[in-house]
């Protein structure tokens, strides 16, 4: 009964959404207010429906109604409440619904905002978000329907919405339950992050889509969706660097970006994103780049949508597996019909999206933010080919060849090292017009003291030509940003006659966008050290050792103790748990347990022992062991060293993206001020 | 003027970026193949850089904790999503290339942690090269247990 329920909801929800798509291109084409606040009302109608239909799938899912085929596949007796919720999104038919649901959300959130002063907008933001809406909804009503029983059909088990007349339900008596190595904290909350990321992204790609086709094309739509790319961005990162931590937690493989095409999925949106958040500046700014904006927000949420597919899909290697799931065709289908139709609108007002000034100086701070979009498309491109390479190279050739790590790491190396670099010189450039003079005159304190860092670094401890020029790049990034902090505030403090930190509170609390992103700036030179780290010094050491034995790895002693082994039966699960004593430089600092745990399913789990600091990871694997004697075990041991600085750098971004985005003054009630054309030189503080 | 300038500069960086791609490319590109398809092409691939997929079997899983040295055997799974989906599924394509005896069938040797997902019917993707004594020698192993998103239909079904 309530399956059937739960099911007709998402029908109701989909003509909803096909109605109001329909209803607020009839109301925009006939100027009539009251069928497109009908339009309205119907999208704000949404979120209650999906609400419900979600609810009752939870509901099934905490209540083990094992006949509904989705809650069979996802959870089981033995997993405790919390697990069962966030099984909504273990499985593909579930976590279209989310996602759905997300989106439904976001949508009220903007149809209930103020409109008057962008009526016009308001009924093709809302046909944008009914069609995306509609597919999502779409896709789960015809194809991945979750609340699917299993039927007896002619002797065989099968899942069936409509089963023939006669025939019985079934009931398995337990479910598969989610795949222990999604039980982790990490794993719970990575893909509502991610998918927080995507789902927000519509939002902006709405509005760029309205000025479009109203032909409002000045800034507005980039004033009221400011915020939204923000958080879309924030949400997309915290969703990758969760993603990171919980392989590097649970997997067992030393690592936490392993070049994966599902991983790829997640990062080239966030490429776009990135590219996009920059580039906005420029139009604001100086009215430049205003194709490449719309380009760029087109992209992103093409490659939203193939994100969402690709995570889901369950493609580990192969891109092959797309055409593997029914709704394969479905996704690439929408995914090029909405791209060719925004670029078709993006070329029907070419001339009005013409830039008001022009690029002057390859030197200016816009040149540089181009040069900076161009890196982070690059990288895409990089990314791109790599995901499609086996295609391609089938058809040119018939054999399938495919690229692995070192393809990406080798191709992206110089140009995440151009991002660098530009990170550290791009603020101190002039709007309008730089130098070499100028810009050497700004950053050349902070080279010198860069060229100091990668000297002592020279000099202690690696001689590795990557890993000098990776320090180099960071330093100057971080030298050079600290440098704007310090020049800004004591330009205030003499300015203002205020002390030096009343000074930097205030002079960063006035310019939240642009200290923001000093801070993100900062956070990501943090996070290149543990990348660096991690690339260029991992160590590791294997070896099997009897109780008293010992093998040394970096400055590290490990001794091998003991080894446990106990069962727990409510978790379905065997631990087996190994005791190491760890010196570092012949001091004792303490006991790690590495574990190896056994679902009863058959599901093996590997939980390092870890021991970390900020100079590096001691990361212990119990690979085997002696299950009688406490002869010997076997251990694989990696050290992994300034890994603790991508974390620290994904706080500290946090701290950045909130301050940046800490709502002061909505940037959507901001004026769109004529931009005043500027040739003469100014200093960078001049924002 | 300027605008030679940024067209030049333009095509510099993309000149760059494309030979980047072009050599990363030739510089690491695997070839993938199916068990048949390597056995086929026999001594031309020995010592290249092969992605060999193919279905794990568990009996032939030996593994030497003490120099963590590890052989299985894989037999050959089609590569064709088609055929994969027109056989019922990549779990029943994999049972059934496990049960077939008379499928060709290569040992993977591999030096490291025996995988957690290393185990019976799983699909093994394994980076490495052929050896001269028709030993693959492998340098990455990727498995996957396909029973996860896959409808897999309860197991009581036959009991009914």
């Amino acid at each position: 009964m309530l399956a059937e329920f739960g099911y007709g909801v998402l029908v109701v929800t989909f003509i909803v959404t096909l109605y109001s798509g329909f209803a607020a291109i009839y109301g925009a084409q006939n100027n009539s207010a009251s069928i497109v606040e009908s339009a309205r009302r119907a999208q704000l109608i949404t979120f209650p429906l999906i609400t419900i239909a979600a609810g009752t799938l939870i509901y099934l899912l905490v209540n083990n109604h094992f006949e509904v085929a989705f809650v069979y596949e996802v959870t089981s007796r033995s997993m405790p409440t919390y697990l069962k919720v966030t099984a909504w999104w273990g499985g593909q038919a579930g976590s279209l619904v989310f996602w759905s649901w997300l989106l439904a959300v976001f949508t009220s959130a903007v149809t209930l905002r103020k409109w008057e002063r962008d009526a016009e907008f308001l009924p093709w933001v809302i046909l944008v978000s009914s069609i995306t809406l509609a597919f999502f909804v779409g896709m789960v009503v015809f194809y991945e329907n979750p609340f699917a029983r299993y039927w007896v059909i002619n002797g065989d088990v099968q899942p069936s919405m409509f089963p023939p007349a006669g025939t019985t339900l079934f009931t398995p008596q337990d479910g598969q339950g989610l795949n222990p190595l999604l039980r982790h904290p990490g794993m719970v909350i990575h893909p509502p992050m991610l998918y927080l990321g995507f789902v927000s992204f519509v939002i902006p790609y709405a509005f760029a889509m309205a000025a479009l086709i109203t032909g409002r094309t000045d800034d507005r739509w980039i004033r009221i969706t400011r915020r939204w790319s923000l958080w879309a961005w924030l949400f997309l990162s915290l969703g990758l660097v969760l993603g990171g931590r919980w392989a590097y937690d649970v997997l067992g493989w030393g690592g936490y970006w392993g070049w994966d095409p599902v991983e790829i999925a997640a990062f080239m949106p966030w490429l776009t994103g990135t590219a996009f958040l920059h580039s906005v500046m420029i139009q604001e700014k100086r009215g430049l780049l205003k194709h490449w904006n719309m380009i760029l927000v087109i992209l992103t949420y093409a490659l939203v949508i193939f994100g969402t597919f690709l995570t889901r899909s369950g493609v580990l290697s192969s891109v092959h597996a797309f055409a593997n799931s029914p709704i394969g065709p479905f996704f690439m289908g929408f995914v090029s019909l909405t791209f060719i139709a925004s670029l078709a609108l993006v070329i029907k007002r070419w001339p009005e999206l013409r830039s008001e000034t022009e690029m002057k100086s390859m030197l200016s701070r816009e040149a540089l933010f181009l040069l900076n979009n161009l890196l982070f498309i690059s990288i895409l491109v990089v990314c791109f080919w790599g995901v499609i390479y086996p295609l391609i190279s089938e058809l040119a050739t018939g054999s399938k060849v495919t690229v692995g790590p070192p393809y990406y790491e080798r191709a992206t190396a110089p140009l995440f090292a151009g991002l660098l670099f530009l990170m550290a010189v791009a603020p101190l450039s002039a709007w309008g017009h730089s130098t070499v003079q100028t810009l050497g005159r700004a950053i050349w304190k902070s080279a010198v003291a860069a060229l100091i860092v990668t000297g002592i670094a020279f000099a202690t401890f690696t001689k590795n030509v990557v890993a000098l020029v990776g320090f180099f790049l960071i330093a100057l990034v971080l030298f050079a940003t600290l440098h704007e902090f310090w020049r800004g505030a004591v330009a205030r403090q003499k300015a203002q006659n205020e002390n030096i930190f009343t000074a930097l509170y205030r002079l960063m609390a006035r310019n939240r966008r642009r200290y923001g992103g000093y801070i993100i700036h900062i956070s990501m030179a943090l996070m290149a050290i543990g990348i660096l780290g991690i690339e260029v010094f991992q160590a590791e050491t294997q070896g099997q050792l009897a109780t008293g034995e010992k093998l040394d790895i970096s400055g590290y002693t490990v001794e091998y103790k003991e080894v446990a082994q106990w069962d727990n039966v409510p978790e379905q699960v065997n631990y087996t748990r190994a005791t190491v004593d760890v010196y570092r430089d012949g001091i004792f600092i303490g006991q790690l347990h590495p574990r190896k745990d056994m679902y009863f399913s058959g599901q093996p789990m590997s939980i390092p022992g870890q021991y970390s600091t900020l100079r590096d990871d001691l990361y212990v694997l119990l690979v085997d062991w002696e299950p009688i004697s406490n002869a010997g075990a076997t251990f694989k041991i990696y050290v992994n060293p300034l890994v603790n600085w991508m974390w620290i750098g994904s706080l500290t971004f946090l701290i950045g993206l909130a301050f940046a985005s800490w709502p002061d003054r909505d940037p959507a009630d901001e004026p769109v001020r004529r931009r005043v054309t500027r040739d003469t030189k100014q200093t960078s503080a001049a924002d | 003027m300027q605008r030679t300038k940024f067209i030049l500069g333009g095509l510099l960086i993309l000149a760059a970026v494309v030979y980047l791609i072009v050599s990363s490319t030739q510089a690491s590109q695997e070839y993938f193949m199916t068990v048949d398809e390597l056995k086929a092409e026999g001594a031309s691939v020995v010592g290249k850089s092969v992605r060999l997929s193919g279905a794990v079997i568990g009996d032939s899983i030996q593994y030497d904790a003490e120099n963590l040295s590890l052989t299985f055997d894989i037999v050959h799974v089609t590569g064709d999503n088609n055929e994969i989906e027109a056989q019922g599924g990549l779990a029943e394509v994999l049972h059934q290339a496990v049960t077939d005896t008379s499928r060709k069938r290569i040992t993977v040797h591999y030096v490291g942690p025996q995988p957690d997902l290393l185990r019976n019917e799983a699909q093994a993707i394994i980076t490495g090269k052929l050896g001269e004594d028709g030993v693959f020698q492998a340098e990455e192993l990727l498995l996957k247990c396909p029973t996860r998103y896959e409808e897999a239909v309860p197991e009581q079904a036959s009991t009914n």
